[in-house]
């Protein structure tokens, strides 16, 4: 895994006492898949990431600067973040996947393409649908793809498919590993679960008390 | 037209029925609160008393330092009532947006009114410059308090919406864009619809005095239309001021949403 590219690079970084990293490489154009129990830092460390909050002490690099140094609205436009439960607005799908290019500052897109991002997660669902009457697993699906539809280099997902039922979860992963490995991009994603990790992690981190226990390869079975 | 009826102090006497009336139904139907609506009353009376005098004295003393002492004590009180009407704990930095937004916002107001609407000269005579600012001070406070109250709330009920828009590199106007609408909307919005109802639901209280001391309703009208145009400026100057100074408290320089 050292022969990765490090896209992200964390050394010496203490956040109150929910982090206590000592130093964290994550490579690029890969999936990598942060582990632990909850409550040991996972969600924190996706976070620091996207600069919605800032380390006590230490550095958080990415592609070798250091966050504080970046403009913080361009950062989260280049590494963009879903929350376990991500928002979804009054409206309809369409409407909920343009707003994201609202939020992020980018032109319009045709409705091709935003079933083409739908498709990507396994939404199969009209864009006129109210986004409201959607099941939470395919809020999230809905959530996902606006993400995508918003181009980001790197995707840090929090749980993303924690409300999806097995079949659905593999599809809407086979489907992001897909994306990532044809658009050189870079997924950084907490997942609890074991098969996800194993199936699609090429990078995998176990956070144990707001520490790096492990930090592997992943695909290992 | 100008024989105006003095009610004096017998018949004056008499409008205190109305209070007795309510007394006795409160206690007969054991509602409660005959101590507020006594105290009520008594602080009522005690005060136009008091401003009757004040204002009786400074109508025949005209002098700019006293009205200037009056407007600071009108906006001092207004702010004052701005912080004890809002419920939740207000951080230094949001007080200041207040007392700012207020005292810009009637301010500009009032002035623009006193010396462009109504053109009085000098601008301090106190006939003028006490009621009107009054009305002006009064409903921005109302309006500054309730877009406090929403923006606040809308904050900290909507802090997630705000900060999943961040994450997708949401600038933090663009991620509190509905939470500052709403405030402003709500802020507003009273003194618009008050607007709808006059002179068909009721008779402001400026324009009913000024008809019953004798001026003509048309008159009357004028400075009605004016001051109730001059409140819908200064109510909407005052709380655009607070909420869009007031939602960049809520982010750091790093554009990261701080709320405890």
């Amino acid at each position: 895994m050292n022969n990765l590219e490090p896209i992200f690079e964390l050394k010496e970084v203490k956040y109150r006492d929910i982090l206590d990293i000592t130093h964290l490489e994550i490579p690029a154009n890969v999936v990598t898949c942060i582990v632990g129990e909850s409550g040991s830092g996972k969600t924190t460390l996706l976070r620091l990431l996207n600069h919605l909050i800032s380390c006590d002490r230490g550095e958080v690099l990415y592609k070798g600067q250091d966050l504080k140094t970046i403009d913080p609205i361009s950062l989260r436009r280049r590494v963009m973040m879903l929350p376990q439960n991500p928002v979804v607005f009054s409206g309809n799908i369409q409407e909920n996947m343009l707003i994201g290019l609202n939020f992020a500052e980018k032109p319009p897109v045709s409705t091709t393409q935003l079933l083409h991002f739908l498709n990507l997660v396994a939404l199969k669902k009209e864009v006129q649908q109210n986004a409201l009457s959607l099941s939470g697993g395919e809020k999230q699906r809905l959530a996902v793809a606006r993400l995508l539809l918003l181009d980001p280099e790197v995707m840090l997902l929090d749980e993303p498919s924690a409300a999806l039922d097995e079949g659905t979860e593999d599809l809407m992963m086979s489907g992001l590993k897909d994306y990532v490995i044809q658009n050189n991009k870079t997924l950084i994603m907490v997942t609890h679960s074991k098969a996800i990790w194993s199936a699609y992690g090429d990078f995998v981190v176990t956070i144990k008390e707001g520490r790096v226990a492990s930090q592997k390869g992943g695909n290992q079975g | 037209m100008n024989d105006l009826i003095e009610i004096g102090f017998w018949r004056l006497s008499a409008a205190y029925f109305f209070v007795i009336v309510l007394l006795l139904i409160l206690r007969r139907f054991e509602i409660g609160k005959e101590k507020e609506v006594l105290l009520s009353t008594i602080r009522m009376t005690i005060q136009l008393v008091l401003v009757g005098y004040l204002l009786e004295y400074l109508f025949g003393h005209q002098n700019l330092l006293i009205t200037l002492l009056l407007l600071v004590i009108m906006l001092g009180f207004a702010i004052n009532n701005v912080f004890s009407r809002i419920k939740k704990r207000l951080k230094l930095e949001f007080k200041r947006v207040i007392s700012f937004s207020l005292i810009i916002g009637t301010c500009l107001s009032l002035f623009f009114f006193l010396l462009v609407v109504v053109g009085i000269r000098p601008w301090y005579e106190v006939r003028y410059f006490i009621p009107i600012a009054g009305m002006i001070i009064g409903n921005s406070m109302t309006g500054i308090t309730l877009g406090a109250e929403r923006l606040l709330d809308g904050m900290h009920s909507r802090k997630d919406v705000i900060e999943g828009a961040l994450m997708m590199g949401a600038k933090p106007y663009t991620a509190a864009k509905q939470v500052v609408i709403d405030a402003f909307t709500a802020a507003i919005l009273p003194t618009i619809n008050s607007m709808v109802g006059m002179g068909i639901v009721f008779l402001p209280g400026m324009m009913t005095g000024q008809i019953l001391s004798g001026i003509s309703p048309i008159t009357a009208i004028e400075y009605q239309i004016a001051i109730m145009l001059g409140i819908v400026g200064s109510v909407t100057f005052s709380v655009f001021l607070l909420v869009f100074l007031g939602y960049r408290l809520f982010f750091n320089e790093r554009c990261q949403l701080e709320i405890n």
